[in-house]
């Protein structure tokens, strides 16, 4: 999808999580493939908050498992 | 502490091994000792410029508060210096004082709640300030699986820290400790209420045991060494820079910042540290005094030492007019300065210190002006804390 949410948001994890810009993919899993703990993943939904200006609900939170997950949260709470 | 007299046998010696420092006047101990026979900085001693980055990457250096960081500069620093010893990790202790902690982050995150809401307060703050948190980095990022534990007696910490080190190698419990103690307290609130309560210099300048004597500079910092048992640092052909004789702790029981004006309690702890060390009065070949240049403190400690030693005492010397006050790091900064002291058979002298105080009562061989040489002995060095903490530890230099 070509309305530069990945853009940004890839912008945060790499920001927040400090992995090289090329493991941050659609499909990366924050846990397994990008390092996140339970703490770091709400720093990156902090960041994503901060970004969009917007705010998520402590339940979608938890349901953010990849980049994707995120992306997808993104465009519905913009 | 020592195995070879009867009242302590079966007791296993500690040896200091390996230093790290991170302070304003630079990286290492080298740079502390040029600080302390140089003329000594005005103002807060801010470890400027800062960078963690040859500890801790971004994303953990984010994680871990300054006195985290300047503390496992300073361990892995103290590690190197020793030459890298392999230690088996369930036996490998760590035991740091320190006394504010993580207020820097507690003062920041207070600020980004005050001023953007509850939500963006970092989900990191608890993890960061807790005292625990720096001597937690070390065994983790060092993997000291032992004791570790965290010391918070104030201003006094950094000593006890070391004390209680030294009595976990020589009750057999651990063969190595990282100690020492780390601070980074030189946040606006502190310097503000350290300000509010007339305990600073309004001059800048720390002038321990001085006639014009009005307070200290704050400074920031970690000093941490590593203790080995002594027959395992022989036998590994370690570079044994001091030993660990003896350590004890008191309390005033009077007043959370003002000392016992006798000085009695202070006076106590230095004996039974001394008895601990097995050390005669008169065997003390220097005494590292707390000396932070406050009217009360000074007098206090002044009065305590002549109580210990009356006239004729050693060379009586403070590292804090040139180093300010670290706080719960500074016990550790003067320990690391002991121990410079023994190998460069120099007493540095108490900088900022012109005029000596009459009310002090003359008994005190302060040293002043130029550094004094000397031979090696055992160095007592004092630490005190608000809430009436006293500390006392006994270095010696190493034995064949």
């Amino acid at each position: 999808m070509a309305d530069g949410v990945f853009e940004a948001v890839a912008a945060c994890v790499v920001d927040v999580l400090q992995v090289p810009t090329g493991k941050v993919v659609e499909e990366a899993v924050f846990t397994e493939d990008l390092g996140a703990t339970s703490l770091t993943l709400v720093e990156v939904v902090m960041a994503l908050e901060e970004a969009f200006g917007i705010d998520v609900p402590e339940a979608d939170v938890e349901a953010v498992r990849t980049v994707g997950d995120a992306c997808d949260l993104v465009r519905r709470l913009s | 502490m020592r195995a070879d007299r009867p009242r302590t046998a079966g007791r296993r010696r500690a040896v200091v091994t390996g230093l790290g420092v991170v302070l304003a006047s630079g990286a290492g101990p080298g740079a502390l000792w040029r600080a302390l026979l140089g003329a000594p900085p005005e103002g807060h001693r801010a470890v400027t410029d800062w960078d963690p980055s040859p500890w801790l990457d971004r994303a953990e250096a984010r994680h871990a508060d300054r006195f985290t960081q300047f503390a496992v500069a300073a361990a892995e620093s103290a590690v190197a210096d020793a030459g890298r010893p392999r230690t088996a990790p369930d036996t490998a202790g760590v035991v740091l004082g320190t006394a504010l902690a993580g207020v820097g982050t507690l003062e920041r995150q207070a600020l980004v709640r005050s001023e953007r809401g509850d939500k963006r307060v970092s989900p990191f703050t608890v993890p960061m300030i807790m005292p625990n948190a720096a001597a937690a980095a070390v065994s983790q990022r060092l993997g000291r699986r032992g004791p570790c534990r965290t010391v918070t007696t104030a201003c006094a910490a950094g000593t006890d820290a070391i004390g209680e080190a030294a009595r976990l190698i020589a009750d057999g419990v651990c063969d190595s400790v990282l100690t020492g103690g780390t601070e980074a307290a030189l946040s606006d609130t502190v310097v503000a209420a350290f300000r509010n309560m007339r305990a600073l210099s309004s001059a800048g300048r720390t002038r321990p045991f001085d006639a014009g004597r009005d307070g200290f500079v704050i400074a920031e910092g970690a000093a941490v060494l590593l203790l080995e048992a002594r027959d395992a640092a022989v036998e590994r052909g370690a570079r044994v820079y001091a030993e660990v004789l003896g350590h004890a702790s008191t309390a005033d029981a009077h007043d959370v910042t003002l000392p016992l004006p006798d000085g009695s309690a202070a006076a106590r702890c230095m004996r039974l540290a001394l008895r601990d060390a097995e050390v005669e009065p008169a065997a003390v070949g220097q005494v590292s005094a707390h000396g932070t240049g406050t009217r009360h403190g000074d007098l206090a400690e002044a009065r305590a030492l002549t109580a210990v030693f009356g006239s004729g005492g050693p060379p009586v010397t403070s590292a804090k007019g040139v180093t300010g006050h670290a706080f719960g790091a500074s016990g550790a900064i003067e320990a690391v300065a002991a121990v410079l002291s023994m190998a460069h058979a120099l007493v540095p002298p108490v900088a900022g210190l012109t005029t000596e105080d009459t009310e002090l009562g003359g008994s005190l061989d302060l040293v002043r002006g130029a550094p004094r040489a000397w031979t090696a002995g055992p160095v007592l060095s004092n630490s005190f804390g608000f809430g009436g903490h006293n500390g006392c530890l006994v270095l010696g230099p190493p034995t064949t």
